[in-house]
This record gives structure tokens, C-alpha cells and sequence, in this order.
């Protein structure tokens, strides 16, 4: 096989045989990557028989190459045997830079990946940019990937690479990266290869496998109204709920909220939750910590309502209400219900 | 009896968001925040412990880090851990989660051979998740991740529940296996009074040096003395064992920020920014206004 048979590739991430969106999203900057460094993008498609719909809606969402891995005991993730295909892969393609749904799935598999090949990984990327690079001796880079992420738990963005180790990798959060234009006609190439696997790789074994019936994908919610712990209690939550419902909205809970059981995990947004970019996020009784801030910062209109008048939440806001959301949410309800 | 082996970390605490760690600029003071256990690492050690009182078994906690770490292996030992070992080295400084996982693996290693290794699924500084499974891969493990409990136990294999995402799964393991915890993982146990009175006097070498040499003493009867009470620290059972790049067998350029094939090209405090910022009354007039505007700029429709 020769030398870099692809630029900047990504695993492509199945759920039930289906792409899951943050694949769908890197395929979108892994075209806009390949571009700015002038190669190809591509992916690499683990799964068990039926994906190859999914690698030609890769190719539509702008990759040029789509591997396709068909097995059987692929359907279900499991990290030795996909770790090894992977491994093998990646070593035969030789890839500028590989990337990787932040998902449990991919922050499984690819740090496993990175292990074998001795290569730097830069976890749950907010951003990834091409430029140069010099190092402490002085020895120059150019057109490397900056891996962008918060660190020390949101207080700081650190701009991370690997000028000396190929490929250059990191795995990126979902709702981060704008999807692309999706074109049907685009042309690409579908490559399949055998998974080559003894079956010595598989040796987790499942015994009971559950879905969760996801209630609502936070990530594609034009608009969201959250509460915090200033919500108070599981009863008062109930307007936060009700103002979401009226305005055609998702509700959400900071990660305090979650704790105190006033809402489902799903719900919860921030650092350790999910993270959105809605056209209008609406903060209720939430002190703005730098965790949850994380989570939401990149909303187009903020909306803050706080009884405390320095809560960190009202610094990121483009509209800040200090008063009590038992009393400021009905009359927004009533706003709006009235409106012109 | 299982042998089982426990990863942890000591971090600084960065979920203590608050005016006293902040610099007057609005960033982190980082060397204010105080030092803790990395809580996923403690429910970690919590279900190696549970492992323990099942069937039986021995959990050393493994931590590397700077001498004052130590403070979580006398933790772990009053919460029912047998032993403690501190990694330390100044060629250590400065790895990433690669250069980590090859020290963390030796050490293992060094302990081997064991049934069960566990961490928590990442720490709070870092957050990348990453050390666990990349130590795993080294000692050519198989690892189960987003552990929340252990089903069933015996000698040669284990169940264990894990939530991937939408999905949870009971996965069966042949021992030995690696696993990282999460903290929707049942609730730490508190140290227990009799072992927290005898631990309190554990010490790493390092620790007994700086005390001695803080009480004034120095050049031979600091030596003296440090191998007197070390001596005894040791027939107590309280001495714990310090290994560096050179008990490790490690390649000095496989460690520290040689090792570390991710470099930071630069780092950003984060500051509580203005922008524009329009203060709203909490009242109906306030609300119609907010209401209005929002509409009028196709915010809501």
C-alpha cells in the first residue's frame, strides 16, 4: 500500500447501523481541512452487513474515500477488534490527521488507538484550525492542526499539537462543528476491505444490552430555556418547563440541577453534559459557572435571570433580568401568549 | 482473592469556582485551588473495595505525582486500600496522557500479576479520559470503560453494567481485565476512624525529609535520623514505597515533556467578558420589551 492514501480522515461512528450526527459533522470539517491543506478526506466505516448507505452519505457530506469494514461482529462497538482494524488501517492509509466523535465510543477507542501507535490524541476539541508552529528549540512547523479545548475544567483554552508524530488526532464534541452542505451527486470512492480478524480480539461478551429512549437530541434545539439550582425546586421546575412549551422550545438544567433531581441527565448541559448552540438559550436561577458556560456559551442571543446581580451567568448575556424566575417567567409566558 | 490495583490521581479541585481562587483580571488562580482526590478514581477505589468485601482480595492505589500526592494513598488506606505507592520523579513533569500511561504501566507491572485494574474515567484538570485506556493498551488489557457497577465476581471472570452513551450494557470479562469508573458509580465509603488514626503517620520517604529538615536538622543527623524513622515507619507497615524513571526501568525520552508527542502551543485564561448587554426590568414592561425584540429579530417566532 502506498504513502498517505488519505489527508485528513475520521472514524465514522454507527449507532443501530446508523451515522450518528457528530460523524456527520466531521465529514463536514474534514472536507474544509482537506481543502485548506490541499488533499483528501476521508473515513473509516466499521460495522456489521447494510453500511453502505451510510458510507455514500459520507461521501455526500464532502469525503472523497470511504473504507468500508463489513462484518457481522462488527455491528456492536466493541474496542479490541475495532482498535485493531483501525490500527492497521490507519497504518496503510497514513493519514495526515484522523478524527473522532467525543462520544463514550470514541473516547474509548481512540486513546486505545493512539496507545498502539505512539501518537498524541487531544481530547473533546471546541475548535481545530491549520497553522504554524514553532517549537521551544526553534525547529519551525507548518500547516499542522491546532486542537482547541478547555482545560482545568473550562478555566482555560489550550491550543494543543503534535508537530512530530503522524497521524495528528483528536476527538471533537458533538454541536461543535457546523454541519456542512449535504450534495447527493457528490462522486467518491468506496473502498472495502476484509475486517482480517481471528476472533482471539473479541473477548468482552454482552449479555444484556438496554436503549435508552433518547427524549430529546439537545443539539439540534433552536431554542432553549434552562433552569439551575436558583430554580430551587422539582415544583418550581415546572416553569421552566412551561416557558419551554410556550415557546416551542427544549428545557435544560444545569449539571446542579441534575444533582438535585429537579430533571433527567438528558437534559443536563455543560462540560460533562451536552453541549448547544441554540439561536436563543434562556439561563433560569443558573449562577453561570464556568462548567456549565462551556456548555452553551456559543448560543446566539443569552438570556439570564437571576436573583443575584453578580452571578457570572449575566457576563456571557445579552439580556440579563435580575429578579425571581417564579415571577419573571409568567410574565414572559404572558408576553409572549399576548404578543402582537 | 483477587489482587487489583487502583489508579488515582490528586488534582487540584476546578469545580471550586469561586471569588477566593480567582485573580483580580477575573482568571483562575490555579495554585489557589485546593488539592483533592480525583473523584472518579475514588469511586473506582469504592468498587475495588466492594470487589474486596465479595470475595476477598488486595487493592493497591497507585498514584504518580509530586510528594504531597501521597496524602491520597494515606486516604485510600483509611478507606480500606492494603497498600499505597507513590510515583514520583522530576523527569516525570510534564507528561501528557501517553507518557503517563507508559509510567503508570510499569508500575503495574511491577505489581504484577494482578486480576483487576481500575481508575476512575478521567480526572477533573485534564478531563480527556484518555490515561485509563492507554494504560490499559500497554499492558495489553482488555478494558471496559463507563463502569457504573459490578454485577458478579469470581476468580476468573467478572460482569460488570456500563453506560455508553444512549446504551447501557452488562458486559462479562474474563479476568484480568481493565475498567474505568464513572461517577454515576455507587457512593465512596467514608475512611473509617480506627484506620485513619493509624494511617495519619504513613509517610513517603521525601515527606519524612522535609519534615526532619523543616524541624532544623541537617547534613549527618538529618540522615540519622531519617533512617531511624523510616526504619520504624516501615516495621509499622507505614513507610510508603517511592518509585521513579529508575525503579520503573523507564526510558528517560519515553516520559516527562520529551515523551509527550502532544505539545501546548498556547494557553488562554478564560475571563467573564462583556459584550453587548442589555439590562431587562423583571417586570410585565420588561417582558413585552424582551418579548418584542426577540421577535423582531427572528429569535422567536
Amino acid at each position: 500500500m502506498k504513502d498517505g492514501q488519505v489527508g485528513v480522515a475520521i472514524f465514522a461512528e454507527l449507532d443501530e447501523g446508523a451515522l450518528v450526527r457528530v460523524s456527520l459533522e466531521l465529514a463536514s470539517k474534514a472536507r474544509e481541512l482537506a481543502d485548506r491543506l490541499q488533499t483528501t478526506a476521508g473515513a473509516y466505516l466499521l460495522g456489521g452487513p447494510g453500511i453502505e448507505a451510510a458510507a455514500a452519505e459520507l461521501i455526500a457530506y464532502g469525503l472523497d474515500k470511504v473504507w468500508v469494514i463489513e462484518d457481522r461482529r462488527l455491528h456492536h462497538y466493541d474496542t479490541l477488534p475495532y482498535a485493531k482494524v483501525l490500527v492497521r488501517l490507519i497504518q496503510q492509509t497514513s493519514p495526515l490527521a484522523v478524527l473522532y466523535g467525543a462520544t463514550p465510543i470514541g473516547r474509548d477507542l481512540a486513546p486505545r488507538i493512539a496507545s498502539q501507535l505512539r501518537v498524541g490524541l487531544t481530547a473533546d476539541c471546541t475548535g481545530l484550525e491549520i497553522g504554524d508552529y514553532q517549537a521551544p528549540g526553534g525547529k519551525e512547523y507548518k500547516n499542522i492542526l491546532y486542537q482547541i479545548r478547555p482545560a482545568w475544567g473550562g478555566n482555560t483554552i489550550a491550543t494543543i499539537v503534535t508537530p512530530e508524530h503522524r497521524p495528528q488526532m483528536a476527538t471533537v464534541r458533538s454541536g461543535v462543528i457546523k454541519l456542512g452542505d449535504k450534495d447527493s451527486r457528490r462522486k467518491g470512492e468506496l473502498v472495502r476491505l476484509p475486517a482480517d480478524l481471528d476472533g482471539a480480539e473479541f473477548i468482552l461478551r454482552v449479555t444484556e444490552r438496554v436503549s435508552a429512549v433518547r427524549k430529546v437530541d439537545l443539539t439540534t434545539a433552536n431554542i432553549i430555556v434552562a433552569g439551575g439550582s436558583g430554580v430551587g425546586s422539582k415544583e418550581n421546575f415546572k416553569l421552566v418547563l412551561q416557558l419551554a412549551e410556550t415557546l416551542g422550545g427544549s428545557p435544560a438544567a444545569s449539571r446542579a440541577a441534575v444533582d438535585a433531581g429537579y430533571i433527567d441527565r438528558d437534559y443536563q448541559v455543560g462540560q460533562t453534559g451536552t453541549t448547544v448552540r441554540p439561536k436563543l438559550y434562556i439561563a433560569c436561577g443558573i449562577s453561570g459557572a464556568i462548567q456549565h458556560r462551556a456548555g452553551m456559551a456559543e448560543a446566539s442571543k443569552i438570556v439570564a435571570i437571576n436573583t443575584d446581580a453578580t452571578a457570572p451567568i449575566f457576563s456571557v448575556a445579552h439580556y440579563g433580568i435580575v429578579g425571581d424566575m417564579n415571577q419573571v417567567i409568567p410574565r414572559l409566558i404572558k408576553a409572549y401568549r399576548t404578543k402582537g | 482473592m483477587l489482587k487489583m490495583a487502583v489508579l488515582a490521581k490528586q488534582v487540584p479541585d476546578t469545580k471550586h469556582v469561586a471569588v477566593d481562587v480567582m485573580k483580580p483580571d477575573g482568571t483562575l488562580n490555579r495554585a489557589a485551588l485546593p488539592a483533592i482526590f480525583n473523584p472518579e478514581d475514588l469511586h473506582a477505589l469504592e468498587l475495588a473495595l466492594r470487589v474486596k468485601d465479595r470475595v476477598g482480595g488486595h487493592v493497591t492505589v497507585i498514584t504518580m505525582g509530586p510528594p504531597g500526592a501521597a496524602s491520597i494513598l494515606r486516604d485510600s488506606l483509611a478507606r480500606g486500600a492494603d497498600a499505597g505507592v507513590l510515583l514520583t520523579d522530576r523527569r516525570l513533569a510534564g507528561s501528557d496522557t501517553l507518557a503517563t500511561s507508559l509510567a503508570l504501566a510499569a508500575a503495574v507491572q511491577k505489581i504484577s500479576p494482578l486480576d483487576l485494574v481500575l481508575s476512575g474515567r478521567q480526572a477533573i484538570d485534564g478531563d480527556t479520559a484518555q490515561t485509563g485506556p492507554q494504560t490499559a493498551e500497554k499492558l495489553g488489557l482488555p478494558q471496559v470503560a463507563y463502569v457504573e457497577a459490578v454485577r458478579e465476581v469470581s476468580s476468573t471472570r467478572i460482569t460488570l453494567f456500563r453506560r455508553l452513551g444512549r446504551h447501557a450494557e452488562v458486559v462479562e470479562s474474563p479476568l484480568p481485565v481493565f475498567i474505568t469508573v464513572t461517577t454515576d458509580a455507587g457512593e465512596a465509603r467514608p475512611p473509617r476512624a480506627k484506620r485513619l488514626l493509624k494511617y495519619r503517620r504513613a509517610r513517603v520517604l521525601s515527606e519524612l525529609r522535609g519534615e526532619l529538615s523543616k524541624g532544623g536538622l541537617n547534613g549527618e543527623e538529618l540522615e540519622r535520623r531519617l533512617a531511624a524513622e523510616s526504619a520504624k515507619l516501615q516495621e509499622a507497615g507505614l513507610l510508603l514505597p517511592t518509585w521513579g524513571v529508575d525503579e520503573l526501568g523507564l526510558d528517560p525520552n519515553r516520559v516527562g515533556l520529551a515523551g509527550s508527542p502532544t505539545k501546548v502551543k498556547r494557553c488562554e485564561n478564560v475571563v467573564l467578558k462583556t459584550g453587548e448587554y442589555k439590562q431587562i426590568e423583571p417586570n410585565e414592561d420588561g417582558a413585552r420589551k424582551l418579548i418584542a425584540e426577540l421577535v423582531h429579530d427572528h429569535i422567536l417566532g
